[in-house]
């Protein structure tokens, strides 16, 4: 018998090794997977490289995750906030790394990962600081039927960590609103994907027709307390 | 003569006047946003959010905020009937294929053939932040710029060539400014409207570079 539920968020998490490259879901207050953030940095995996939109908000969270000095780099759009002190502090005293990624460059890159494509050209960025290597070289571009492209290498996870708000013994997921985002294209791109949801559905009680996630990309589920899903971290109006 | 500058609201109103019924518009974080309060009665225009929403409506009433359903600045907003929920790839997908029709953004510097900057000014010790700009910037099917025409300091943000870091190159269709607007094509800028009172001679020696006449007489 299948039975991806796991009992706890540290049973999930067993096994998330030290180097381990960590795909965490979310933009803004949508879809970012907090206990599971908590349960990693209970875990201990050092020397880490993260995967997420943001480079954490105020103190909780990937924040904190990053605070505890175990996060070698982090891959993302947009790390600079209001509140990204945190990310701020490491990144001006040289202790992270920092890899900027388009937004957009970033989703089809882990899509990528998840779907076998072993590279890809892509409109965005070309001609730009970003079409570039960590070490200043340029990255290779084509012309294709008259349009420039840069080519673009997929991000592979070891784990991805999801937020969706209900889930199956198989596996299957379905997300809420907006807290979609990242979740499906990281559950695909990871060798384990875990997700945290709300609501444990029987076999079968999910409509498959609105499965998002199917379980196959996904290794575990565990439920999480429902909390009301508010701004934490994010200044009104920011 | 003497002019007066378009207020964020008039500069709002004028952008969403050229909005078309059924166009399907991303609206960039910021001044941008103003564009939905401007929308014209009686036509329909879908929202893009790059979160994943299609049919993005305004801001809910306090106390109704659902912090699952958020826009691109992660402020909350609301979701119109027809409206869907998409994940990222599919977002930027969207985008990049060329199915949006409109993106209106804000800008730093514009260049008269449509190079634009407008994610970081290359400052040193800056961190820098790009998001979803350089995806928007080349991906929609028309690449607007909402901006003032001047800085503070009345130098013009039109330019022959981009000082700070590029978003994306030759993108930019239209600039929509406090005091003009203006096509950037491959041969350079062309006037499409100015405030009551500036004259285009008076607007080319405000931006420094030279503006072809209206392609048909504003």
């Amino acid at each position: 018998m299948i039975n991806k539920i796991a009992s706890s968020v540290a049973e999930a998490l067993h096994g998330v090794r030290d180097g381990a490259t960590v795909l965490i879901g979310g933009f803004g207050t949508a879809g970012i997977p907090n206990e599971l953030i908590a349960g990693l940095i209970e875990q201990g995996a050092r020397e880490l490289t993260v995967v997420n939109n943001n480079a954490g908000n105020g103190e909780h969270g990937l924040a904190a995750l990053l605070k505890t000095g175990r996060v070698r780099k982090i891959i993302c759009s947009f790390p600079r906030q209001a509140d990204s002190q945190v990310f701020d502090g490491l990144y001006r005293s040289k202790q992270i790394e920092l890899e900027l990624v388009p937004q957009g460059n970033l989703a089809e890159r882990l899509r990528a990962a998840g779907a076998g494509i072993g590279a890809f050209f892509t409109p965005t960025g070309y001609g730009t600081e970003l079409a570039k290597n960590a070490d200043g070289s340029p990255k290779e571009t084509r012309v294709i039927d008259g349009r420039p492209y840069v080519l673009e290498y997929p991000i592979h996870g070891d784990v991805a960590l999801i937020k969706a708000e209900r889930g199956d013994r198989w596996g299957n997921l379905v997300y809420r609103k907006a807290a979609r985002n990242f979740g499906p294209v990281m559950a695909t791109a990871a060798k384990r994907c875990i997700a945290s949801v709300f609501d444990i559905a029987e076999l079968g009680a999910l409509d498959p027709e609105t499965i998002v996630t199917p379980g196959i990309h996904v290794s575990a589920v565990v439920k999480i307390a429902r909390v009301a899903t508010q701004a934490g971290g994010f200044k009104e109006a920011a | 003569m003497s002019y007066t500058r378009r207020t964020k609201d008039a500069l709002a109103k004028r952008v969403a006047q050229d909005i078309h019924d059924g166009a399907y518009v991303n609206l960039g974080i910021g001044q941008p946003t103003l564009v939905a309060n401007h929308l014209p009665p009686g036509i329909e225009v879908i929202l893009h959010s790059e979160n994943g929403i299609l049919g993005m409506g305004p801001a809910p009433a306090s106390g109704q905020e659902d912090y699952d359903l958020i826009n691109a600045g992660k402020q909350p907003v609301s979701l119109l009937p027809g409206g869907a929920f998409f994940h990222h790839a599919d977002s930027f997908a969207m985008m990049r294929g060329g199915h949006l029709d409109i993106c209106v953004l804000g800008a730093f510097q514009v260049s008269a053939t449509g190079d634009l900057a407008n994610w970081s000014t290359g400052e040193p010790g800056s961190i820098p932040a790009v998001g979803g700009a350089m995806d928007l910037a080349i991906g929609a099917k028309q690449t607007w710029v909402m901006m003032d025409l001047l800085t503070k300091q009345g130098t013009s943000k039109v330019v022959p060539q981009c000082s700070y870091p590029l978003t994306g190159i030759g993108c930019v269709k239209r600039i929509y400014s406090d005091l003009a607007t203006l096509e950037c094509t491959p041969q350079g800028l062309r006037l499409i409207d100015t405030v009551e009172g500036l004259s285009l001679d008076e607007l080319q020696r405000l931006v420094g570079l030279p503006i072809a006449a209206p392609a048909t007489p504003a």
